[in-house]
């Protein structure tokens, strides 16, 4: 499975929304309605789902679908 | 073998989030148990993952119930009363302070964020317990979460380390107030662990760290860990216990100096 579709399967669970509304460009505040606990669920599922650790200067910059595959590819 | 028995028992426990809550792990083990649950969460969004959580435990009820809301906690309690008649475990597993107030110096905090942070984690667990007190059953047990910056500081935790100081006193204040009537109450103290809350905190990583260089036991606690202890509190092995803060820490809050790097 591709980072793009491990990510979107993260999302889809922690933030409860449709696969077909998440694009690369999807914002998680803005776009995908996620609150303060949700991006943090959130950076915890990435965190469980790749095996590793965002820090919260890391987790602050992501912001996006595409800024966490990004992150994501840079740890691999 | 010493078993807890606790079918039969009604249980309700305010406050799970998500699976990494301490309240589920302390509910996991009343389920185990024997006993039957009830949950509240705050927002109705929540539900689905309440509900998610619970599934394949029987006869399970759900209350969306914002604390700072008086009737919301009363028409649950009346509800559970009708359903129940009685209620024998009840944990409180709530805490909120406005990031903010987390994250510059203590002395800058707000009127308007000490208070919700007082009101939401604190006076929270009073309002419950009061409205609860009409249903608790002789020697039931009511058990709060809290943690160590209620004692000593602890760098960004700010004013949710008073709002837990708070909680800690609210503990032996009710224990007072409900002891003739043989029902307890105790906060679990638990180390460093990673829920949504503490992940929230700034700096959480660091601490995690430090429990594993400077706590006796060289590690950080489990969510099971955590969760027997609450079992512990809220079964009648723990019968002579009440008005306490138990620790489940590794032995963290023992440590007066760290040599560990020697």
């Amino acid at each position: 499975m591709d980072i793009l579709e491990s990510v979107k399967e993260v999302i889809v669970e922690k933030l409860g929304v449709e696969a077909e509304k998440i694009t690369p460009e999807a914002r998680f505040i803005e776009d995908l309605g996620a609150d303060s606990l949700d991006t943090v669920e959130l950076i915890m599922g990435l965190e469980d789902k790749f095996g590793l650790e965002i820090s919260d200067e890391e987790a602050e910059k992501i912001r996006t679908v595409q800024d966490a595959i990004s992150f994501i590819q840079s740890k691999q | 073998m010493v078993p807890i028995d606790l079918s039969g028992k009604k249980a309700l426990v305010m406050g799970v989030t998500n699976e990494s809550s301490l309240g589920w792990a302390i509910a996991q083990k009343l389920h185990q148990a024997g006993a039957t649950l009830a949950f509240s969460y705050q927002g109705e969004r929540l539900r689905e993952k309440i509900e998610k959580l619970t599934t394949g435990m029987h006869g399970v009820r759900l209350y969306e119930v914002d604390v700072t809301n008086e009737e919301a906690i009363k028409a649950m309690m009346a509800d559970l009363k009708e359903a129940w008649g009685g209620l024998d475990c009840l944990v409180h597993s709530i805490a909120f302070a406005p990031r903010p107030a987390m994250e510059g110096r203590y002395i800058e905090t707000t009127r308007e964020d000490w208070t919700l942070a007082l009101q939401v984690s604190a006076y929270s667990l009073l309002a419950v317990v009061r409205e609860a007190e009409a249903l608790l059953n002789e020697g039931a047990s009511v058990v709060t979460l809290s943690y160590y910056a209620a004692e000593k500081v602890v760098p960004k935790y700010n004013v949710m380390g008073i709002a837990k100081s708070a909680l800690e006193a609210t503990v032996r204040y009710l224990a007072y107030d409900l002891g003739p009537k043989n029902v307890r109450v105790n906060a679990v103290s638990a180390g460093a662990i990673r829920t949504v809350a503490s992940m929230s905190i700034p700096g959480f990583r660091k601490m995690t760290a430090k429990y594993n260089a400077i706590a006796p036991l060289k590690r950080m606690i489990t969510h099971e860990e955590v969760g027997n202890l609450g079992l512990y509190l809220l079964s009648p092995l723990s019968s002579g216990t009440t008005g306490q803060t138990v620790y489940v820490d590794a032995g963290y809050s023992i440590m007066g100096m760290d040599f560990s790097e020697e």
